[in-house]
C-alpha cells in the first residue's frame, strides 16, 4: 500500500467515522532528547524522539465498531485464535455491537494485533514506547513533570482504584500540555514495539548478566526506579503477548510527521 | 542408633562446638534434616492430589501421606476493595481474595504442579515467588502472568519448613505492600505431632497517603513506603481482623500451634502473645526449636511456628512488641481462651491498695493481730502495734507520721479534740471518707479524705485504737465489732469497692 492509498483509505475511514463518533483529533509533538526509563543501551541514558502525531484521546468501542463495519475480519466471532485470546471484545453485546452503555468507553479486550490493524486501517500506527512514555511525561502545564511527586502520586492513585467500576467516557481527563488526554488514570495502552520490551519475567533480575536471553531489547534495565507509575505500565505491557487482551488495556494511534495530515 | 545417625549426631555436635550454629544451644538434638539433598521421595505416586487451600485464620489438614505424591495447587489473584479499618478502604492485591494469601501445605517431596491465574478483573499482572522451591526466582519468572490469563509451572518440594510466598512483580515493594503475601507450608515426611488447634496469622505493614484511621478510601503513598513509615502494622490485613467476634478461639487445657509469617514489605516483627509464654518455637520457619520463648523475632519474608498450651481462660493478645505499632497502628489480634478458671495457677485480682514506699514498719505486728482476733485473745497493746504499722502504710500520707497533719490542708490526729469526741464518726470517716469543712482544734479544714474501702474491719479497729493511745490522745479501744456495726449502718459511698 503506497502512501496515496493510504491516505484514501485514512480520508475514508474519517468520512465513516464522522457518521458514528466525532472526528479523531491528534496533536503535532515536536520530540526530542529523552532519558527514558527504559534506556537505550546500557551507557546510554538519552533517546531522541523524532517528531510525531498523536491522536488526543484513546479509542472508543464506537471508533471500534466503525471499524469492524470495513473489517469484518477482526469480529470476535471472525477473528483468527493466532491473533485474539477468548477475551477478546467478550464484554460487547453482540459481535458487531458494543452496546449503548459503554459506546463512548475506551475499547478494551483488544489484542495487539486488533489494535495495530485499526490504526493502520486509518494510515496510522500504534505509537512507540518513547513516543508514549514522551507525550505522558507531561503534566498539564510542564512538558515534563516527571520529577514532580504530587504529579507522580496522582498517577499511582489510579493503581489504588479497584479495575471493577465503569470506565470513564473518552476524553474525560483533562488535556496535558500537548492537548493530549487520557494518558494516564484511564486504561493501560498498546504501544508498537510492546512485544521488544521484555525487560523480565522476574523484575528482580535486572542485575543478571545472563538478561539478554531475552529477546529484543532485553538488555534494557529499569533507570529512575522512583517512577513507579512508568514501571508499573512496561510490567503490565510485558505481561501481555500480542493476542492477549485485558479489561483495562485500550489504545490510541499515532503517526510520522512526514506521513502527514 | 544406626551408623549414619550417629555420624550425623557427631557433625551436628561439632558445628556447635565451633560456633556455626550459634542458636541450637540448649535445645534438645535434633539429627540434621540432610536438607534438599535428603529430599527427594523419588517419583510421586498414586492419583495426583488437589490441595485444600484455607483463607486465614484456618489451615488446611495435614496431608496424613506417606508417599510423595504430585499435588495440584490453584490459586487466583484477585484485587479488592476492602476495609483496612473502621471506615477506611484499600484496594488490596490478594492471592486467594484475602490478605494474607490462601495457606497451601504439601509435604516434603510432593511435585507440586502450581497454577497461578490472574482475575480478569485485575488491573495489574502479577506472578508468586514461593521461599519453599528450589530454582531461579522461586517460581516468578514462569508465573507472571497477565490479568485475565494464567500459568503453570511445577516444582518438587525438597526442603521442609514454612515457607513464605509473594507477588515479585515490579514495583515488587508495592505489590508485597498491598498484601501479595502468604504461607506455604512443607510438612517433614513424618508430618507434624498433632495438636489440638492450629491458625494461620501473618504481619504486615501497611502505607496510605491518608493518616492512621483517617476516613475514606485511602491509596498507597510510594514515599512514606520507601521511608519504612508504616501508617498501618496489622495482623492478617485490617485492624479487629483478629479482635472481637472474629477473635482467635480455644478451650484451656489444649495444645496450640501457630503459623505465623510476617509479609513485609519493610518491618520485622517482634511476635509476642501476652500472658502466654511459647512452649516451642521453630524460629525462622525452620526445623530446629527453641523452648520457653517470649517474644521471638519473624524477618520480613520469614515465618515461625510457635507452639504452646492454655491453662488459664481469657483473652491472650497477640502483638508485634515493637509496641507502639500494637497500640498506634493497629498490630494487635486476639486469641479468646474459654474455660473454667484455674486460680492455682492464676488467682485474678488479690489485692488492691494503697503502696507507699515509706512503710518501714515491721508488718509481722498486724500478722500477730490478725490471729489474736480470730482466737479472740486480742489485746489493746497488740491493737496499738498492729494499727502503727498500718497507720504507716495508710494514713501517714497526708496525717504525717507524727499525726500532726499539714496546717490547713490534712487536720491533726495528735491531740485532736475533733477526733475523741465522737468515736463512732471517726470509724465512719474512716470507713466512707470525709468531705466539706471540719474543724478541728479550733481550725478549719476543707479539704477530701477518700474512703478506706481497702481495709477490714480489724485493720480499721488496729488504726483507730493507735491513733486514740498515741499524741497525748486520751486512750480507749475499737473493737472490730463496733466497725462492723457501723458498716453496717452508714451508706456506702459509690464507687467504693468493699
Amino acid at each position: 500500500m503506497n502512501r496515496a492509498h493510504k491516505l484514501l483509505a485514512a480520508l475514508a475511514m474519517g468520512v465513516c467515522a464522522l457518521a458514528a463518533q466525532a472526528e479523531v483529533v491528534s496533536v503535532p509533538i515536536a520530540g526530542g532528547p529523552f532519558e527514558s526509563v527504559l534506556p537505550p543501551a546500557a551507557n546510554i541514558k538519552v533517546t531522541v524522539v523524532a517528531p510525531f502525531r498523536l491522536d488526543a484521546t484513546v479509542v472508543s468501542n464506537a471508533d471500534f465498531a466503525a471499524f469492524l463495519v470495513k473489517h469484518p475480519e477482526w469480529r470476535r466471532d471472525r477473528v483468527a485464535g493466532l491473533f485474539a485470546d477468548e477475551g477478546y471484545l467478550r464484554h460487547w453485546a453482540s459481535a458487531v455491537n458494543p452496546g449503548p452503555a459503554i459506546a463512548r468507553q475506551p475499547v478494551t479486550q483488544v489484542s495487539w494485533f486488533a489494535a495495530s490493524a485499526y490504526c493502520e486501517a486509518r494510515g496510522a500506527r500504534l505509537p512507540r514506547w518513547y513516543e508514549w512514555e514522551f507525550a505522558a511525561a507531561a503534566s498539564a502545564t510542564l512538558p515534563d513533570a516527571r520529577k514532580d511527586p504530587v504529579w507522580l502520586q496522582e498517577i499511582l492513585d489510579w493503581y489504588s482504584k479497584s479495575a471493577r467500576g465503569p470506565l470513564p467516557v473518552v476524553g474525560a481527563s483533562p488535556a496535558n500540555y500537548y492537548g493530549v488526554r487520557d494518558l494516564h488514570g484511564v486504561v493501560w495502552e498498546w504501544v508498537e514495539d510492546a512485544g521488544s520490551m521484555m525487560v523480565s519475567d522476574d523484575s528482580r533480575e535486572q542485575g543478571d548478566p545472563n538478561r539478554n536471553r531475552f529477546c529484543g531489547t532485553g538488555a534494557l534495565s529499569f533507570e529512575q526506579k522512583e517512577n513507579y507509575a512508568m514501571m508499573m505500565r512496561i510490567a503490565m505491557l510485558s505481561s501481555m503477548k500480542a493476542a492477549y487482551s485485558s479489561s483495562s488495556m485500550g489504545f490510541r494511534c499515532a503517526r510520522d510527521v512526514a506521513a502527514g495530515r | 542408633m544406626t551408623r549414619n545417625t550417629i555420624a550425623t549426631l557427631l557433625v551436628a555436635a561439632l558445628l556447635t562446638a565451633c560456633g556455626a550454629s550459634d542458636k541450637a544451644a540448649p535445645a534438645p538434638a535434633v539429627a540434621a534434616t540432610g536438607g534438599s539433598l535428603k529430599g527427594d521421595f523419588g517419583p510421586p505416586q498414586g492419583e495426583p492430589v488437589h490441595a485444600v487451600l484455607t483463607s486465614p485464620p484456618l489451615v488446611p489438614p495435614a496431608t496424613n501421606r506417606k508417599q510423595p505424591a504430585k499435588v495440584i495447587v490453584e490459586l487466583e489473584v484477585v484485587e479488592v476493595e476492602k476495609p483496612i479499618a473502621d471506615g477506611v478502604t484499600y484496594t488490596f492485591w490478594t492471592f486467594g481474595g484475602t490478605v494474607p494469601g490462601s495457606f497451601i501445605r504439601v509435604r516434603q517431596g510432593d511435585t507440586v504442579e502450581f497454577h497461578l491465574k490472574n482475575h480478569p478483573s485485575s488491573k495489574m499482572p502479577h506472578n508468586i515467588d514461593l521461599h519453599g522451591v528450589t530454582g531461579p526466582g522461586g517460581g516468578a519468572a514462569s508465573s507472571f502472568t497477565a490479568p485475565g490469563h494464567q500459568s503453570r509451572f511445577t516444582f518438587k518440594a525438597l526442603n521442609q519448613g514454612l515457607y513464605v510466598y509473594h507477588c515479585a512483580t515490579a514495583p515488587v515493594g508495592m505489590h508485597v505492600a498491598n498484601g501479595m503475601y502468604g504461607l506455604i507450608l512443607i510438612e517433614p515426611p513424618e508430618g507434624l505431632p498433632p495438636v489440638d488447634k492450629e491458625f494461620y496469622v501473618m504481619q504486615g505493614d501497611f502505607y496510605t497517603v491518608g493518616k492512621y484511621r483517617e476516613k475514606g478510601h485511602q491509596a498507597f503513598d510510594m514515599q512514606k513506603a520507601i521511608d519504612e513509615n508504616a501508617t498501618y502494622v496489622l495482623f492478617n490485613g485490617a485492624e479487629g481482623a483478629l479482635t472481637g467476634p472474629k477473635a482467635l478461639k480455644a478451650q484451656t487445657g489444649q495444645h496450640i500451634r501457630m503459623f505465623i509469617g510476617n509479609g513485609g514489605p519493610n518491618l520485622v516483627s517482634s511476635f509476642h502473645v501476652i500472658g502466654e509464654i511459647f512452649d516451642k518455637v521453630q524460629y525462622e520457619g525452620g526445623t530446629h526449636f527453641q523452648e520457653n520463648v517470649q517474644t521471638t523475632l519473624i524477618p520480613a519474608g520469614g515465618a515461625v511456628t510457635v507452639e504452646f498450651h492454655t491453662e488459664v481462660p481469657g483473652n491472650y493478645v497477640l502483638v508485634d512488641h515493637s509496641i507502639f505499632r500494637a497500640f498506634n497502628k493497629g498490630a494487635v489480634a486476639i486469641l479468646e481462651v474459654s474455660g473454667g478458671p484455674r486460680a492455682d495457677i492464676y488467682s485474678g485480682k488479690q489485692l488492691d491498695e494503697m503502696y507507699l514506699s515509706d512503710r518501714l514498719a515491721d508488718p509481722a505486728a498486724v500478722t500477730t493481730a490478725v490471729q489474736a482476733s480470730a482466737s479472740g485473745t486480742l489485746t489493746k497493746e497488740q491493737q496499738v502495734k498492729a494499727g502503727e504499722v498500718l497507720f504507716k502504710g495508710t494514713c501517714s500520707a497526708c496525717h504525717q507520721d507524727t499525726g500532726a497533719g499539714i496546717p490547713n490542708v490534712f487536720p491533726p490526729l495528735a491531740k485532736s479534740d475533733f477526733l475523741v469526741a465522737d468515736r463512732k464518726r471517726a470509724i465512719g470517716i474512716a470507713l466512707n471518707g470525709l468531705t466539706g469543712p471540719v474543724t478541728v482544734n479550733g481550725n478549719t479544714y476543707n479539704s477530701v479524705m477518700p474512703p478506706m474501702s481497702q481495709l477490714n474491719d480489724d485493720e480499721i479497729a488496729n488504726i483507730l485504737t493507735f491513733a486514740l493511745n498515741s499524741w497525748g490522745n486520751n486512750g480507749g479501744v475499737v473493737t472490730a465489732k463496733d466497725v462492723t456495726q457501723i458498716r453496717a449502718t452508714t451508706k456506702r459511698p459509690e464507687g467504693a469497692a468493699h
